[in-house]
This record gives structure tokens, C-alpha cells and sequence, in this order.
């Protein structure tokens, strides 16, 4: 790709500083030289002088003049949960109409392992309604987002989501993020130890400044109480956001390897949880046209047993909290600390901190990323149902009353709702004899069961316009009208029920883990999209950038014949992203350094 | 030449000259003339002590002290006492107009706005003009309030003596059409006075009807023993601007530099924000002046009457000895939407309409006024049809098409050449036909850029900024009710006034209702605006309005009136403005622990001492 492209798309949100645009070489392979600028990042500046996530925004949200957060504040709010946004499809119409852009908050909702009670989807199906924008979002990372919310709603929004017990601090900000883990709803005993284990690494990792019961739960403030204290964070909290997953193969669904910290769950001989494989230093976002940024994949450092995993973790954040780069935001995420340095130096820092090596790593096989769908029967004569939601969007559209039939399913069933990292939906532990009724609210509401292509339901978008403030391009509006297109190419080809990963974002920083997919469409600018193949099925193999700012036109006409040639060369079980590298349209992807090479 | 308006304003004007761009044209030719007469014998201690007492007698008045009783004594006799009660400024003028008249026949006359006419001097009058305008349902001016209250309570006494006349300015598309000046006459009237002259109530169009009344009252008048003999003035060159006026009658053809929405995506409003050139022209204004704006009715409408009556827009008519098409006649110059009483029944005569007859008696008059608020003259048209109407008759029957003010939204000093107007388009659905405002939309539609608006100035010397730019405003201004104080405050930032400023404003919604929320934000920024707050009512389950907010911020507002705050308020005059008041009133009433009637005084006597001025309609 041309390196002198000026970041055309770089529509960043209003306010708000750019971060610098210079590209710049991170550290030879030696691993001994980083050139980085001097000083500490303007948001570190923040963290540090915010009292422990307090900052002003108690008076920003009680400004009647805007609907915007003081600039610190935008910072600060993601901490809590919340990001700043505006509605960009407005943004110019407002300015010549002498308005200031429309303002409204996303909150992101914090449920390890994606796990909700139909009652707590009753209260956030009438939140979205009562308070957002009419529909509810399931993420990329298991949780629930909320769009549109007015800065006069946005308390009342958050205490709600706390009402229910669920929360959303920390949702956002430079902290553990919603930890992940496999909802498979099959393997009962497995998955519960394994979500047991996910909500004990969310829990021990949750800030634990009392500025956010202060802000939205009016906690009172205790007169001269304990000072806010953060053991692990400190108070200027972590270089960058910071992501942990655990998988439970055959399934890599959370896309173990995207993450800062990965744990795959081994399984004894007995079928027992044994411990987990520790992967580090994984991570998506990267910057268009600057190569020190990249997306990198975990490595596999070892190996650890449960009751370990939380000392591990702890350390593995320290480490970052330590060595991270505060200075250069594109360049603070765990996967730098890890390449500046090297691997080996990262291992022995753990061992020297937990006071002993990992063990070594025991092997797993992971077959896939995707979900899959339809009725499954669980131990103990359990049901499980999962869904396909297009990119994780539930609301009413004409042709499919989803987010109406989904309350009323919550309203009748008595098991649990499980989102998965695929933006999906299980409606999870149902009743032999409530089957019925839910399949018939779901005919009633027309919901589909089966009959997508195997492409669709292989596919994610992240939100990006209009409310995303990186976005470049369209993705959640725009992902479903091409793989309408690309769905006649496989069609054609006899290729309908083969799957393949489709994921498109609106900008590079890789919300929908687009580097891991067969097929990734990058937004560049508006209507246009880099596009990268090879890919691993199993989200194993980071994929290669094939092409620069296409078209949809060219999209389709660079694609049909790769197609094409696929459904007639490919071997037996030959996947799309192993066909493009063997075939020689891309070359493998070895490691994140050599992504842009 | 003179400027009728400036030598209104300067005659009654309270605050020093600083408070405008050109200190000259505060007096009147004439009243430079007597200056200079008296001030030429004049010793240098002398002048001394006159520029000392001058200053006190102004000082006395800023503070709302009393002023100094008039050496009212010695006042003659056969001098002619004009009272106008003006809000926009029309009393103002043609009582401005009285006097160049009077003064020109040799007759001396004074000239009083009603807020500082004391009602004690009625009993010493011998002749008296009246020229008032009505607001609303029927109330006086503001300006008018007390005097108006005071001739009907107990304390006015007999006026025996008093030979009177009554100029009523009013808008017939009102119900209670010019009630206030009906009010004076029959008041003063019944207090003993002698009617010298028939009232004329006046509707929009009221120059001619104002000419023929000045004419016959001061003729009237005049007859009384010949007055004393009064120096004519001296002719001296006019001070100041001497490009002509541009008025009604001679407007000036401003250009459209913008014609930008303000209104946010979804917003059941449509309010728009013009930017108009008077590059070249003299027309002069000061922030809370309003706009006159000739507008054009729409083709549309046009086309649906002329088809209605089966006339030919092409054929010619006379306008004042022009010959002009049918169609253009229309579109510019006649009223052809409002329907008024006179109109309904001039045509109920033609149409020989029995229902329109009956509409008209005495005991349907509210019936009568509910068909007309409904309704327009295509409707009347349609329902009671007639045919082989004359294009004359047509126009006979019609009034002319009355200017739009609108309140400038611009300060001259902050953007010279630029004049600019807020304006919601006024648009909606009755009896089956969607109407729109006449003005609104001539705006709001068919004005682009480049496109020429006809305009004028009018002045509005009840709605001023302190002459002290050090004093602090307080504004409250929900809507389009903003527009003025937008000029309030870029003036302020223009000047350097230290005064510190509070903006009230409110709408239905904040995402889409905030008038130039941009502007706001920055004035706050840069300190041109000290503090806003911001009521919107449709964002809630209960409404909420400006004197909500207001009462919410009681303890400061008092506060900043106990500092000499200046409190202003423009908008909605049936419902808003009086709730302001009342709000007024009781915040007053608590934080200074004073009992509701003593608080309403504290009020008036802002109104008094010119703290608290209203643009309200």
C-alpha cells in the first residue's frame, strides 16, 4: 500500500485532540531502541490529575448549555462505562444550522461471559427503548450497548444497569475491558467453571475508586473516609485498554488470540478442567498508513492451573501497568511492550514476579470462530437455542419484529440469555416442554431459526457510522447490502453452505477483529475499504492486506473470480483463508511485524 | 430634512447621549435652536451650574428617583399636550408627526410617551392628543399600563375644560381592535372632557387615516384663542446623517446574504436565520429596533383567489394612479389571507350572504370571531361565492398589505452592513387548507440568496440597552424571542461593556430547539455572555418554561436586581411575558421577604425607571 496516503478518513469526533499522524519506526528488531516521543500522553495528563476517575464530570453532566462533556471528561466517562458520540450522519447539517453537533452517549454494559437472567434483559430491552435510540446492541466482547443517550438520561441510564446488578464500569477506558469467555451452553459443567473463573478475573480486576457510585449511584461521600485507593492500577490506571478471553476448544469463538491475555482451557483425561494455555500480547487496532502500528496475535506462553490464574493475570497487568508506553497512545497496547522488548524477556518478568516459571504449554486444537446456530441439547436434558443477530443489532424492522420477540421469549423463559463473542444470541437452558413457546414467538415474530447463508451467519460488523466517532466507513449499515452481493457470487459457485468469515469495521482499530477473518473489508473513507484475505478459519492466522481502497464495484470484481476459483480448486475441507495463501493471492502472515511487510 | 423618529426618541429620551452613535441627532432642530438661545446671554459660572444641574436632573432620573416636578406653573395655556402609549413605535412616530404639524401651524405643543406623563397634570390640561396603541386582547402598551389604570380608577378627578382627541392604532385582525384608545375616549369623555375631535381607529395601514386625524384634531384645536407667538425656528443644516430615510413607503431593497435553518432535524418548528446587506443604505439601528419587512404574498395564494373569482390576473388596475396587473396588486400590495370584521362585512353586502349577515349581529360576535380566526378570504370566497366581482371592487373591499416587523437580530457595531432577522415560519393546516404566515414564509420560501428584501427600520425606544454598558442585563428571551438579545449581546462585546449579562432561553427541545446554541456556547467562552440557563419544556414529562428556570434561580436573580440589573423580556405576549412577570413578581416577593403587593410595586417602578422593558406580541 501507497505509505504516502494522507489519512483521508481520519474523521475523528469533534473535540478532542488527533493523536499524531507521523509514522515512525517502533523499535528494530533488536528490540533495544524505541524512539518515543518524550512525555507523557495528554490522557495520561487526565487519568493523573482526575482524583481517581472523578474529574469534573459531575459538572459537565449538570451543564445545560451542551450536551457534551467538558474534553477531560469525554476521556474520563469511558472508564465508567460510557463513551461520548454525536450523530455524524448530522454533523454538518447542525454546524450550518448553528447547533452543536448532536450529542448522545453509548453505554456499554459490563456482563463477563455474556451472561443475563430474561429479567435483566427486560429491564435493558426497555432501557433501549425508554432512554436510547430503540434498539440494543450485543458486542463483539459479550456485552450490551446502548446508543443515543442524551446526557440528561445518561444517569438515570446507569444507575437502571445497576439496578439489575449488572454494571458498566469499566466497560471502556484503559482498564481490564468485559472479560470473555466461551458461552458454549452444552458442556455445562465445563462452562461453569470456566464463566466462574471469567467473573472472578472481572471482579478482582474492577477499579475500585468509589467515583463511580459517588457519580451515578449518589453514594454519598463519606467524610473523611479511606482515600480511593487502586493496589493494582495506581491512579493513572493502565497505558491502554487491556482484553482477556477464555476459550474452551474446539472453539477459538472469542478469538483467544486477539487479546491482550488469553486462557484456553485445558481439559484432564476425566473431562475436568485441568488449567488453561496462557497466550499474551494479542491485540487488533492498528493506524492506516503508519506501519509501526499492526495487529499482532497472542503467543503461547505457557501453561497454568486455575486456582493460578488470578495471580497470573494480576501480574501479566502489572507488567503492562509498568512497562507500557504512556507516551504514544497508538503504541500502549501490551502487544508493543511485548515486541519492543521480546517474548523471552516478557516470560521471565512473569516468572520473576509470580516466583516461578509457567508451566510449559499444554497443546489444544481449536477448529473455528463462528457460532453455531440452531437447537443443541445440553446435560441434563436441557435446551439451547442460538440465534443469528446481524450484526448484533436487535430491533423491530419490518420484514422481522426481532427486539419485540425477544422480549417476549424473556418474558416466558426461565433460563438464561448467553451472548456470544460473535455478536449471536443463545437463549440458553430452556425447558424441553417451553420449546414450543419459543419456537412459536419466534415464528410469530418472525425470527429466523436457519435458511442464511453460511456466509451471513459467518459474518460481524462493527457499529461505526453514524454514531462511532472513528469511523471512516459504514460497516453495521452497509456489511449486510454487500454480502447480499457477495451471497449471488457464492450462490453461483455452489458455495452457499460453505462458510467462510466475512467481517468488515469502519476504521482500523479493529472492533470486529477484522484481521483474523478470511475476508476483512477495512473502511478507509467513505465507500471505500482495504481489503485483506488468508485469515484463519480457527481465528489462528492474521490475514494480508490484498487491496487498498475499493469500491464496492471493485470490490465484487476483484472477489468473484478468487471466488470462483476457490469453489473449483479448493481441496477437500480446504478453507477460503487457506485456499487465497496456497493459491498465492495474499502471503502468509507469520507474526504482527511482518503484517504490513 | 428631519427625522420624524430620532426627534420622537430624543424628545422623551431618558438615558445621556452615549447611548447613541451620533449625540446630534438626539434633539430636534428645534430644540437645539431654544438651547442655543438660552445658553448664548449666558455667563461662564453660569454655564457652569447649568452643566452641574443638568447632569443632576439626569442622574436623579437614571435612579429612578422622581424627577423634579416641571415648572409646569407657568405652562401656557393654548399649548397642545400630546400622550402617545407606543410598543413597536408606530405612537411614537405619528405623535412625532403631531408635533412637526402643530409646530408648523404656529401652535405650541408638547410631546409625552404615557410611562412619563404624570396623571396629575391631566387636571391642567386644556388640550390634549391622545395617539395609543392596543396589545393582545385588548391591553395598553406597556408604556400606557399606568396611565391607562389611573383614568379609570378613582383618583382621576373631574376634567372639566378638557377639549381631547383620540388617535387609536390597532390591528383589525385582532379582536378587540383598537380597544385602548376606544378606552381613553370614552374615559375621558366620562371624566368631564369635551370630544374636539371624532376618534379614528386605525387598522396596520394607518398613515393616511393618522394624516387625516392630525389634520382635523389640530383644526379642531386651533380654534381655541390664538396661541402665543413662538419663535420660528431657525433653519440650520440637519446634524448628523443626512442620506434619506428609508420607511414603509420608501424601503429599501436589502440583499439576502444568507438564508440559513436553525431548526434541528425533526423539529415540528422551522425557524430561520436571514442575513440581509444595507451596504449604502442610512438605515441606522440600535440593538431591540425591529425590522420592517415588506413582504409578497405567494403565487399560490394569489392563483387560488383569482381562480376562485374567476379574474384575470393579467388585466390592469389603478394603484394611487399606477397601473399595475390584478396579479401584482395581489401579490404586493393588498392583504388578501387575514380576514377582519370590515372585510367580512363589505363583502357580506356584495355576496347578499345571509349567514355572513347573521355572523355579524351583535349576538354572535364570538361566533363571528371564531370564523374569522379560523379562517381566510379564499375560504370566505369559496363558501359564499360571488360572481362578476370587479377587480376594483375586488380591491376595494381589501386592506393593504401591512410590513412584518421583526425584532434585529444583529448588532450595527458588531456586524456593519448586515442586518439580521430570526424568523419562524409560520405554517398549518385549518378548514381543510394549509395556510402560511404571510411575512414568514415570504422569508422563510421565496427568499434566496441574492434575492432583494424590501425593509425599513423601526425604531423602538422602549427596548434599550442601559446607557451604562457597565449596568447588568438579565434577558429573557424563549423562541425566536432570542433574536433581540443576540444583538444585546454582540453590541456589548462590540462596545467592551463590562456589564455582566444573563441570557434565559427556552424552546421545546434542546437537540433541535437551541437558536444559535453555537453562538451561546462561544459568548460564554469568550465572557460576552456571563451566564445562560435554558428551559425546555417538551424534554420533560412536566413542561417547563423560562420563568421555571427563573424561579429556580431566584436568590441570584434578586440578587442581580438589587445590583441595578436591567431586566428585559421579549416574545409571546399572551402567555409567556405574563407568566415572566408574574414570576417576577413572586421572586421578588420571597427573596425580599416583602408581601405580594409591595413586590408588584417594586416591579413597576422597574418599569418606571425604564429596568424593565418588554418586546412583546
Amino acid at each position: 500500500m501507497s505509505a504516502a496516503e494522507p489519512p483521508q478518513g481520519a474523521n475523528s469526533a469533534p473535540r478532542g485532540g488527533s493523536e499524531a499522524a507521523q509514522p515512525r519506526a517502533w523499535g528494530d528488531h533488536t528490540g533495544e531502541t524505541v524512539q518515543a516521543p518524550p512525555g507523557r500522553s495528554e490522557v495520561e495528563r487526565v487519568k493523573d490529575a482526575s482524583d481517581y476517575l472523578r474529574g469534573t464530570i459531575v459538572q459537565s453532566l449538570a451543564n445545560p448549555i451542551t450536551g457534551a462533556l467538558a474534553d477531560s471528561d469525554a476521556q474520563l466517562i469511558k472508564f465508567h462505562g460510557s463513551y461520548q458520540q454525536d450523530d455524524r450522519d448530522l454533523r454538518d447539517e447542525r454546524r450550518r444550522r448553528k447547533l452543536e453537533p448532536l450529542y448522545s452517549f453509548m453505554v456499554r454494559v459490563r456482563a463477563p461471559g455474556g451472561v443475563v437472567t430474561p429479567w435483566q434483559w427486560l429491564v435493558l430491552d426497555e432501557l433501549a427503548r425508554t432512554h436510547a435510540n430503540g434498539s440494543l446492541r450485543l458486542t463483539t466482547r459479550q456485552s450490551f450497548q446502548f446508543h443515543g443517550i442524551l446526557k440528561p438520561r445518561l444517569k438515570e441510564t446507569i444507575a437502571a444497569v445497576n439496578e439489575t446488578l449488572l454494571t458498566t464500569i469499566a466497560a471502556c477506558g484503559d482498564v481490564n475491558r468485559n472479560v470473555m469467555c466461551n458461552p458454549n451452553p452444552y458442556q455445562s459443567a465445563l462452562h461453569g467453571e470456566v464463566f466462574d473463573w471469567a467473573s472472578r478475573i472481572s471482579e478482582e480486576l474492577k477499579p475500585r475508586t468509589r467515583a463511580y457510585h459517588e457519580i451515578w449511584l449518589d453514594d454519598a461521600l463519606v467524610a473523611g473516609g479511606e482515600p480511593d485507593d487502586e493496589p493494582l492500577y495506581g491512579r493513572t490506571y493502565l497505558p491502554r485498554k487491556f482484553k482477556i478471553a477464555i476459550a474452551v476448544p474446539p472453539s477459538n469463538d472469542v478469538d483467544v488470540f486477539a487479546h491482550d491475555l488469553g486462557f484456553i482451557a485445558i481439559v484432564d483425561d476425566d473431562a475436568r478442567l485441568a488449567g488453561f494455555t496462557v497466550t499474551v500480547g494479542g491485540g487488533m487496532g492498528m493506524t492506516h498508513s503508519e506501519p509501526a502500528t499492526y495487529p499482532r496475535l497472542g503467543d503461547v506462553i505457557g501453561f497454568c492451573r486455575p486456582e493460578q490464574m488470578l495471580a497470573v493475570t494480576q501480574q501479566v497487568v502489572a507488567i503492562q501497568r509498568d512497562y507500557g508506553d504512556r507516551s504514544d497512545r497508538k503504541h500502549a497496547r501490551l502487544k508493543y511492550t511485548i515486541d519492543d522488548r521480546s517474548v523471552d524477556w516478557f516470560s521471565a518478568e512473569l516468572a520473576a514476579r509470580l516466583h516461578a516459571p509457567l508451566e510449559p504449554p499444554r497443546p489444544f486444537r481449536f477448529e473455528h470462530n463462528g457460532d453455531r446456530y440452531g437447537w443443541t441439547e445440553g446435560v441434563g436434558g436441557k435446551q439451547h437455542l442460538t440465534l443469528f443477530i446481524e450484526n448484533g443489532r436487535v430491533q423491530d424492522a419490518p420484514q422481522m419484529s426481532l427486539m419485540t420477540g425477544l422480549r417476549e421469549i424473556a418474558k416466558v423463559h426461565d433460563g438464561d440469555f448467553r451472548l456470544t463473542a460473535n455478536q449471536n444470541l443463545i437463549v440458553a437452558n430452556v425447558d424441553p416442554d417451553k420449546r414450543l413457546a419459543i419456537e412459536s414467538l419466534l415464528a410469530g415474530h418472525r425470527i429466523e431459526v436457519d435458511g442464511r447463508s453460511a456466509v451471513r451467519v459467518n459474518s460481524m460488523a462493527c457499529v461505526a457510522l453514524p454514531s462511532c466517532g472513528l469511523a471512516m466507513a459504514e460497516s453495521e449499515r452497509y456489511l449486510p447490502t454487500l454480502i447480499d452481493k457477495l451471497e449471488r457470487v457464492l450462490d453461483e459457485s455452489g458455495l452457499r453452505h460453505d462458510a467462510i468469515t466475512v467481517r468488515m469495521t469502519g476504521c482500523p482499530n479493529g472492533c470486529a477483529r477484522p484481521y483474523v477473518a478470511e475476508i476483512a473489508f477495512v473502511g478507509k473513507s467513505l465507500g471505500k475499504y482495504n481489503v485483506y484475505l488468508g485469515g484463519g478459519f480457527a481465528g489462528d492466522r492474521l490475514n494480508r492486506l490484498y487491496r487498498s481502497a475499493l469500491s464496492e464495484d471493485e470490490i465484487l470484481a476483484e472477489l468473484t473470480p478468487i471466488i470462483r476459483r476457490y469453489a473449483a480448486e479448493r481441496r477437500s475441507g480446504e478453507r477460503f483463508g487457506d485456499f487465497v495463501i496456497r493459491a498465492g493471492h495474499v502471503s502468509e502472515v507469520t507474526s504482527g511485524r511482518t503484517f504490513h511487510a | 430634512m428631519r427625522r420624524p423618529d430620532s426627534a420622537a426618541f430624543a424628545q422623551a429620551l431618558p438615558d445621556p447621549p452615549a447611548l447613541l452613535s451620533q449625540p446630534a441627532s438626539l434633539l430636534s432642530d428645534e430644540q437645539l435652536a431654544a438651547l442655543d438661545r438660552l445658553i448664548e446671554p449666558l455667563a461662564p459660572d453660569q454655564l457652569i451650574w447649568i452643566g452641574g444641574y443638568l447632569a443632576g436632573l439626569a442622574s436623579a432620573h437614571r435612579t429612578g428617583t422622581p424627577r423634579l416636578a416641571p415648572a409646569h406653573a407657568e405652562r401656557d395655556e393654548a399649548s397642545i399636550t400630546v400622550v402617545y402609549g407606543s410598543q413597536s413605535g408606530n405612537s411614537a412616530r405619528v405623535a412625532a408627526d403631531v408635533k412637526a404639524h402643530a409646530e408648523a401651524k404656529g401652535l405650541a405643543v408638547r410631546v409625552k410617551s404615557m410611562d412619563e406623563y404624570r396623571p396629575s397634570d391631566l387636571r391642567a390640561e386644556k388640550k390634549l392628543l391622545i395617539v395609543v396603541s392596543t396589545q393582545g386582547e385588548g391591553e395598553p402598551p406597556d408604556t400606557g399600563k399606568e396611565l391607562h389604570e389611573f383614568l379609570h380608577g378613582r383618583k382621576a378627578g373631574k376634567l372639566e375644560g378638557l377639549r381631547y382627541s383620540v388617535l387609536a392604532l390597532g390591528d383589525s385582525s385582532y379582536e378587540h381592535f383598537c380597544k385602548t384608545g376606544r378606552d381613553f375616549d370614552a374615559r375621558l369623555e366620562a371624566l368631564g372632557g369635551e370630544r374636539a375631535h371624532p376618534r379614528i381607529d386605525c387598522d396596520v395601514d394607518y398613515d393616511d387615516a393618522a394624516a387625516q386625524w392630525i389634520e382635523g384634531a389640530l383644526a379642531a384645536l386651533a380654534t381655541a384663542p390664538a396661541p402665543a407667538p413662538l419663535h420660528a425656528p431657525a433653519a440650520r443644516p440637519v446634524r448628523g446623517n443626512v442620506t434619506p430615510l428609508h420607511s414603509k413607503k420608501n424601503p429599501f431593497l436589502a440583499t439576502a446574504l444568507a438564508n440559513i435553518g436553525l431548526s434541528g432535524h425533526g423539529s415540528a418548528k422551522e425557524v430561520r436565520h436571514l442575513e440581509l446587506s444595507v451596504e449604502g443604505s442610512a438605515l441606522s439601528y440600535e440593538p431591540g429596533d425591529s425590522v420592517g419587512v415588506l413582504p409578497a404574498n405567494g403565487s399560490d395564494v394569489v392563483g387560488d383567489l383569482l381562480d376562485a373569482l374567476e379574474l384575470d390576473p393579467a388585466q390592469s388596475v389603478d394603484l394611487g394612479g399606477e397601473s399595475v396587473t390584478l396579479g401584482f396588486a395581489l401579490a404586493h400590495k393588498y392583504e388578501i389571507t387575514t380576514l377582519t370584521r370590515p372585510l367580512v362585512e363589505k363583502y357580506a353586502a356584495l355576496a347578499d350572504a345571509q349567514a355572513l349577515r347573521d355572523l355579524l349581529t351583535a349576538e354572535n360576535s364570538s361566533d363571528l370571531w371564531q370564523y374569522l380566526r379560523g379562517r381566510q378570504l379564499i375560504d370566505l370566497v369559496t363558501e359564499h361565492p360571488l360572481r362578476g366581482i370587479g377587480a376594483a371592487q375586488l380591491l376595494s373591499l381589501l386592506r393593504k398589505l401591512p410590513p412584518r416587523l421583526y425584532s434585529i437580530a444583529s448588532s450595527q457595531k458588531a456586524n456593519p452592513g448586515e442586518l439580521h432577522v430570526t424568523v419562524a415560519a409560520v405554517r398549518y393546516e385549518s378548514h381543510g387548507r394549509s395556510r402560511h404566515g404571510v411575512a414568514s414564509t415570504f422569508l422563510a420560501d421565496r427568499i434566496a440568496e441574492g434575492d432583494a428584501v424590501p425593509i425599513y427600520v423601526e425604531t423602538n425606544r422602549n427596548f434599550k440597552l442601559p446607557a451604562d454598558p457597565a449596568t447588568p442585563i438579565i434577558m429573557v428571551g424563549p423562541g425566536t424571542g432570542v433574536a433581540p438579545f443576540r444583538a444585546f449581546v454582540q453590541e456589548r462585546e462590540a462596545i467592551g461593556a463590562s456589564g455582566r449579562s444573563w441570557l434565559f432561553f427556552g424552546d421545546r427541545h434542546f437537540t433541535t430547539d437551541f437558536l444559535y446554541q453555537r453562538e451561546w456556547q462561544q459568548a460564554l467562552k469568550d465572557g460576552a455572555l456571563t451566564r445562560m440557563d435554558v428551559a425546555f419544556s417538551r424534554d420533560r414529562e412536566h413542561k417547563f418554561y423560562v420563568q421555571h428556570r427563573m424561579q429556580a434561580q431566584a436568590r441570584d436573580l434578586y440578587a442581580w436586581l438589587q445590583d441595578g440589573a436591567h431586566f428585559y423580556v421579549c416574545g409571546d405576549a399572551e402567555r409567556m411575558a405574563r407568566d415572566v412577570h408574574q414570576a417576577l413578581i413572586d421572586i421578588v416577593a420571597e427573596q425580599g421577604e416583602m408581601p405580594v403587593e409591595r413586590a408588584s410595586e417594586y416591579v413597576q417602578d422597574l418599569q418606571r425607571s425604564r429596568r424593565y422593558q418588554r418586546d412583546v406580541y
